[in-house]
């Protein structure tokens, strides 16, 4: 079986991201870039059912600008065995990711397809619910454990609530949530190593998918602040506060 | 056109995440009806009904949408979008699930987690985290929008709505619900509750957490939440997590215990009314959005919290 790990390459997670002055967007001059965090934890999980024999072979794909090749490079210094990168300037919003995934799966014919199940800079959480939809095949969500067994797959997913597993068909479509692994790091050799995989390059025209975003950005502002209250010395003083706040 | 609002529910009761929903549902300034798919869910469906502004309740009822699972519940919306000029579910795990599935099959880009109608295309929703607010108009003739259910009111009941049972499509299933494990908890629902009083790491260990937080909770009616770090570190369950990838709450009263406040959390709870902070490190970020903060060792103050309440 053959493992497809789209990801995507965004504003690093450690980095307080600033609004541009006139309100056309985020500021991303200089601002260090890394794959998505849920991203890591899908090559991860595609890094481990490979080891443990359950699949072949492990595709990186990057649907982004030509930096996003560094993103493809980090899944290959981790282990996957090669990559493609569908270059797109501009927006990229998830039903035009979704519609180049589809072709890339219908060529590729995975039996898994591993996403994120958000991406932290637009936090829209569709991508994988769309590639499942488009096509036609089942989907397991913000998964927290996978087992594939024969011919299904068995995901653990995190609900409101508490947890559920559910049994898909395979070919199916898992996106991860935060605890269904903790990805590796890199190895410098595996670094090296990763130069000289292979990484095919592509558009959206070799695909026929059209990007032309379909929301139109208005304006990007800040969010409304707060600013920091009082220090107080005791549970005591704390509660009398609360109480005339009308909160207790 | 009249907008479809999809109902959150466990098909014994409406969940309270649909009243809020239903508020945004009803700003796009169309008629409202609210699908209520399930087994055995006309109690539900009799709930969504009552709820103030509805216009009716379509109640669809089969074996295949007793666990909301999104394969039958998107070609179920899908086979009844023609009818609507809007699809609107919460942003829950359920909305999230099959909203989506549903756009993709509509081919329409769908506007995520709204927290504010600007007009019938126009919206506001938080990005990166919520460090900004994104307004974005939607091209596509048909719109298809989950709703940050904690930026909008819950609407008020009072409605008579009638309840039309419809007939689903027939599709052939590739899941099967296998099990869940769904804790039952006699205070409220995190997203839904007045009061969240939250953990963070410094309580060290799950029987800390239990024992200095649930007291407390119970006294004042609150939900217990959590940070990332607390629940990666086994102190309590996922479900628990506040924060940019888990749940977004905006109750009148946040009580934040030994949690430092890392962006991805601050972006779960900062619409809180009151915030209040416990830390023993006078410089965590927490403090710099906390309406009253005490320095302290949380195994002291929430001891005498608890006494003082």
């Amino acid at each position: 079986m053959k493992i497809i790990v789209p990801v995507k390459r965004v504003v690093d997670y450690n980095v307080k991201v600033r609004v541009k002055p006139d309100g056309t967007g985020i500021d991303l001059a200089n601002v260090k870039m890394s794959m998505n965090p849920f991203d890591e934890i899908a090559v991860e999980e595609a890094l481990r059912l490979k080891e443990a024999g359950k699949a072949e072979e492990v595709v990186a794909v990057s649907i982004g600008p030509a930096q996003a090749i560094e993103t493809i490079r980090t899944a290959l210094a981790m282990g996957a065995d090669r990559g493609i990168l569908v270059k797109v300037d501009g927006p990229t919003e998830p039903l035009a990711v979704a519609k180049i995934l589809r072709e890339i799966v219908k060529a590729e014919e995975p039996g898994l397809v591993i996403l994120g199940k958000q991406a932290i800079d637009d936090d829209c959480s569709q991508t994988g619910q769309m590639l499942a939809a488009l096509l036609d095949r089942p989907q397991g969500t913000f998964a927290s454990k996978v087992e594939i067994d024969g011919d299904h797959v068995m995901v653990t997913r995190e609900i409101d609530g508490g947890h559920e597993t559910v049994k898909l068909d395979l070919p199916a479509i898992v996106t991860t949530d935060l605890r269904l692994n903790e990805p590796r790091y890199a190895s410098l050799p595996n670094i090296m190593k990763a130069k000289k995989k292979p990484v095919d390059e592509k558009t959206p025209d070799d695909f026929g998918v059209d990007v032309t975003p379909r929301l139109d950005v208005i304006k990007t502002a800040d969010p409304p602040g707060r600013t920091a209250g009082v220090k107080l010395e005791s549970a005591a003083e704390l509660v009398e506060k609360l109480k005339e706040a009308g909160v207790l | 056109m009249t907008t479809l609002l999809i109902a959150d529910h466990d098909n014994a009761a409406l969940k309270d995440a649909t009243a809020k929903a239903m508020t945004a549902a009803s700003a796009l300034g169309a008629d409202v009806h609210i699908l209520v798919a399930g087994k055995d869910c006309r109690p539900a469906a009799e709930e969504a009904a009552k709820l103030a502004g509805v216009a009716k309740v379509l109640h669809a009822d089969a074996d295949e949408f007793e666990h909301q699972l999104a394969e039958p519940l998107a070609a179920l919306v899908v086979s009844l979008a023609d009818g609507y000029g809007a699809l609107v579910a919460s942003a829950t795990t359920g909305g999230k699930n099959f909203m989506p599935r549903v756009a993709a099959i509509l081919d329409v880009m769908q506007i995520s987690d709204i927290s504010a109608v600007i007009s019938p295309d126009t919206f506001e929703r938080p990005i990166y985290a919520g460090n900004a607010i994104q307004t974005v108009k939607s091209n596509d003739a048909k719109k298809v929008i989950t709703v940050r259910v904690a930026a909008f009111k819950a609407a008020e009941s009072g409605g008579s709505a009638e309840i039309e049972t419809i007939t689903p499509p027939d599709a052939d299933a590739t899941s099967s619900f296998v099990g869940a494990e769904i804790a039952r908890s006699d205070r409220p629902e995190l997203t839904a509750a007045k009061i969240v009083i939250s953990g963070g790491r410094a309580f060290q260990s799950s029987d800390n957490f239990k024992k200095y937080l649930e007291p407390i909770a119970d006294k004042i009616g609150a939900a217990i939440g959590a940070s990332r770090a607390a629940v990666d570190a086994g102190y309590a369950p996922n479900d628990y997590q506040v924060g940019q990838t888990g749940k977004v709450v905006a109750p009148e009263l946040y009580i934040a215990c030994g949690i430092s406040g890392a962006i991805q959390h601050l972006a779960g709870m900062k619409d809180s009314r009151i915030i209040v902070a416990i830390n023993k490190d006078s410089e965590a970020p927490i403090f710099q959005v906390a309406d009253f903060g005490i320095v302290g060792d949380i195994f002291q103050i929430l001891p005498e919290l608890e006494k003082a309440l």
